[in-house]
């Protein structure tokens, strides 16, 4: 890509979305950072003007990550220009960019967190950090500042509670409000509905129309292309380090074209005939208050739950697990009466299930591809109880090679994959046991728009014999891999869409199910950590 | 050492290859020199019968830091071993002496002691859900304080005096003295033996077998392993009855070397044991516990403390000498393989 700007993306629309603004509030010049023998980030510019929001588009491992840091002062460019408002900055940390008004929301939500903390700390965790704040901590004031800023966002917290009985969804609404309290000139936001659904998400965007309308600059981080289509003015596209093109707001697809290089052929969806019922649950029930549900899976479908957070998804999986008990119901497995315990027992039986947060439930900090790959079924490549080296090799080559894992070698640490190529680790290891039902917790977060299609591929084309259930809040990644939806709601299974003659808005009409207010968090609701440690 | 590199290199790639050797093999050159040093200051240092010696004197620490390497795999830590070991050298005092019974019964009584302790431990942590560092502390003291209950708080020698007022008269057995004094071909004492077979054992058992590998997994990412199918709670329970055992087993050691119930002896031994393993941690660039590194480790601080001695160096510079190694390893391990990043 050597022309930096496509000539034909510069659309009458894209000129005119900023006429009154004329000076930019951030301009980037020839910004460079090299990693190693990697080459992050190569000679990009970049203006930002007051009142617009700019969508930052890119494959994992195309620089956002880097770009984002630099502006938001965590990391310092090797060579080029930042200029803010007129004035060059070479920011030394995060606070150094904050005081231009420079505020970053970073991916990671628990980066954004402090444990031990109540909800009122953690909302209010940028003022007691700041040089003048008071010595004492007044609690009332405290709580009255906190209020304020949760009632900015029209959330409804529990702010005395510790921050570890929020559950993903609030926590990502408190880092986001602890953003928005800053005032921030610049507002980057790194994948911010990445843990939130379609009415928190929906929410987020007017609150991001009202900051733009206060002249508020946004740069707006996401793979999903239906976030962008609704907020975003432009699109930014980086692709390998380089800037690979701008769009205006009707030219997403030309957009995702230049990201990856190619533009996604939308596949045709090949419908699977359901086999036999593999698991049911009759009368199931998950919550106390919930109504009574049927849910049966068959063999060779690929069945979504979906709703909203809180809705009582991912407690069914749990259950299926033997994370929780199921509070009521008849379950069978292939026919038997069948009561899993514990996750060790859902194993073995068949039942298998990768947990929502990649990071914390099922990735283990320095271990390798090979080692988190065959983690599970790690008695098939033991002798005596030793571990055969090169059984397991050839093992995880082979299932490398199948799911399209891209690696330098087998031994790298986790951390050394993309998102996508992680996800795919999680779910081959699965792949490896003769499953009965394969269960995923949002499998296509943090992953991008090519490596989601590839997951959701290697999804279907693997279900023939077993059942499949998949967890997915988002309507489009729902629609793109699943058989049958499931709509979830208060707990319990409200909707059944089979795949023919679904139609979107009547899915997303049943999933808000009339109401636009997000469950209040009750103390007690509790995080599958903690759920499953107890 | 760093700076070192950064003088010697010419860019950013290669300073960088200067940092992961230095965190890779720092310790092992670190060893290498204090040898050469001792050797060269002291001729005597490197004679066989000096090397015995120092092999010698690390052979109960080192047995002990191979337990906590094994709950430190399990992400706990087991603050107990060095009560554990007092308590099994008082056992098997106690056995022998008061009792009159043989070497047999008293080892497999000490080693059911320490065993005990160890399931205490476990469920202290596993069931109770007690932080490990906490319910391993109150382990120790409760041992320290058990192991002095049947002797009134002296040590056992001998011909002792019992409460009753008769004289106790058990002795050591020939065969149990000869665990801590004997020597294979005249040259290896038995206890440098009994190290090296279990250092290979938990060697194998770490980094080649399953059962291994899940410690890892646990010590890791909990949850996640829990998620994998792991018994964790099952493992937990495991690493923490092996460490109490090998905290026993060298206090078995430690008795028969002594050949006497000495009351203080087990004290220090913890934050060696300790001092070891995190050590270990530093060598070939881990960042973890693994049995090599902690024997690598036991071996650095005792070959320090052998050639200062030699060297006529005031016994009570030893402490500080362990701290010194102790915070370069901890540099090494995780100020510059933070830097490496």
């Amino acid at each position: 890509m050597s022309s930096l700007v496509s000539p034909d993306s510069l659309s009458a629309e894209h000129l005119a979305a900023y006429p009154l603004s004329p000076e930019p509030l951030v301009r980037v010049r020839n910004l460079s950072k090299t990693f190693g023998a990697n080459r992050a980030l190569d000679q990009v510019d970049l203006h930002l003007f007051p009142g617009e929001v700019v969508a930052l588009l890119g494959a994992n491992g195309a620089g956002k990550s880097t770009l984002v840091k630099i502006l938001a002062g965590s990391q310092r460019q090797d060579t080029g220009e930042v200029w803010v408002n007129g004035q060059s900055q070479r920011f030394s940390s995060p606070l150094s960019a904050r005081r231009v008004g420079i505020v970053a929301v970073h991916q990671q939500v628990n980066e954004g967190i402090a444990p031990g903390l109540s909800v009122a700390e953690n909302l209010l965790l940028d003022e007691l950090c700041q040089p003048g704040a008071d010595f004492w901590l007044n609690r009332q004031r405290l709580l009255a500042r906190a209020a304020s800023i949760a009632a900015g966002l029209a959330l409804s917290l529990p702010l005395e509670q510790p921050i570890e009985c929020l559950g993903q969804a609030e926590r990502q609404l408190v880092v986001l409000a602890r953003a928005f309290a800053l005032q921030p000139r610049l507002l980057i936001l790194d994948e911010p509905t990445a843990a939130l659904s379609d009415t928190e998400a929906q929410r987020l965007f007017s609150l991001i129309d009202t900051l733009r309308s206060r002249g508020v600059a946004i740069l707006y981080i996401s793979h999903r292309l239906s976030d962008l289509q609704r907020v975003a003015d432009r699109a930014i596209v980086l692709r390998d380090g380089r800037l690979a093109g701008e769009f205006g707001a009707g030219q997403l697809p030309a957009a995702v074209h230049a990201m990856l290089g190619e533009s996604l052929d939308t596949r045709a969806f090949e419908p699977r005939l359901p086999g036999r019922v593999v698991l049911s649950w009759r009368g199931a029930k998950v919550a106390a208050h919930a109504q009574a549900f049927d849910l049966d899976l068959h063999e060779a479908e690929v069945v979504v739950l979906t709703g909203l957070l809180g809705a009582g998804k991912s407690e069914i999986a749990e259950v299926l697990f033997g994370l929780r008990p199921a509070l009521a119901g008849n379950l069978q497995l292939d026919g038997v009466a069948w009561q899993p315990g514990s996750p060790r027992q859902a194993i073995r039986c068949g039942v298998f299930y990768a947990a929502e947060d990649r990071t914390n439930h099922s990735l283990i900090p320095d271990f390798s591809l090979r080692r988190t790959l065959t983690l599970p079924f790690l008695e098939r490549f033991t002798r005596a109880g030793f571990i055969r080296n090169r059984a397991e090799a050839t093992a995880v080559q082979a299932q490398v090679a199948a799911l399209g894992i891209k690696t330098a070698g087998i031994d790298l640490p986790m951390s050394a994959l993309s998102g996508g190529n992680q996800q795919k680790v999680v779910l081959g290891r699965w792949l490896l046991g003769e499953g009965r039902v394969l269960i995923l917790d949002e499998p296509f977060q943090g992953v991008d728009v090519r490596a989601r299609r590839e997951i959701g591929q290697l999804l279907r084309q693997s279900a023939t014999g077993r059942a499949t259930l998949v967890i997915c809040a988002d309507l489009d990644e729902a629609l793109e891999i699943a058989d049958r939806i499931l709509v979830v709601r208060d707990g319990t299974v409200v909707a059944e869409f089979p795949r023919a003659g679904l139609s979107r808005a009547a899915l997303v009409a049943e999933v808000a199910g009339g109401t636009t207010v997000v469950p209040a968090t009750s103390p007690h609701s509790d995080s599958p950590r903690s759920r499953a440690s107890a | 050492m760093p700076d070192l590199s950064a003088s010697l290199s010419t860019g950013p790639d290669r300073s960088q290859r200067w940092l992961q050797a230095t965190i890779r093999y720092g310790l092992l050159l670190v060893l290498a020199l204090i040898v050469v040093f001792f050797s060269v200051a002291e001729p005597a240092f490197l004679r066989v019968g000096n090397l015995f010696i120092i092999l010698q004197s690390v052979s109960i620490v080192a047995l002990l830091a191979l337990g906590v390497t094994l709950t430190m795999a399990v992400g706990g830590l087991d603050l107990s071993i060095g009560a554990v070991a007092a308590m099994s050298l008082m056992i098997a005092s106690y056995v022998m002496v008061v009792l009159g019974w043989g070497a047999l019964p008293a080892t497999l009584i000490s080693l059911a002691g320490g065993a005990l302790v160890g399931l205490l431990n476990g469920w202290l942590i596993v069931r109770m859900r007690v932080p490990d560092i906490l319910a391993t502390l109150g382990s120790m003291f409760l041992v320290i304080g058990v192991q002095l209950i049947p002797t009134g708080g002296r040590s056992i020698a001998v011909g002792m005096s019992l409460p009753n007022g008769e004289e106790a008269e058990g002795t050591f057995s020939a065969l149990f003295l000869a665990l801590g004094r004997a020597r294979l071909w005249d040259t290896v004492p038995v206890p440098v033996l009994v190290t090296t077979v279990v250092a290979l054992a938990v060697w194998l058992f770490l980094e080649r077998t399953r059962i291994g590998r899940l410690f890892y997994a646990i010590g890791g990412n909990e949850q996640a392993a829990r998620l994998a199918g792991a018994p964790v709670q099952r493992y937990k329970l495991l690493a923490y009855v092996l460490s109490a055992l090998l905290a026993s087993l060298g206090g078995l050691l430690l008795a028969a070397r002594l050949g006497r119930g000495d009351v203080s002896s087990g004290n220090g031994l913890v934050l060696d044991a300790l001092g070891a393993a995190l050590i270990g941690f530093a060598v070939l660039g881990a960042k973890k516990p693994n049995a090599f590194g902690t024997l690598v480790g036991a071996l650095l601080v005792a070959t320090l403390l052998n050639g200062l001695t030699m060297l006529n160096a005031p016994y009570y510079a030893q402490d500080f000498v362990k701290g010194l190694v102790l915070v370069l390893a901890l540099m090494f391990t995780f100020g510059l393989a933070h830097r490496a990043r």
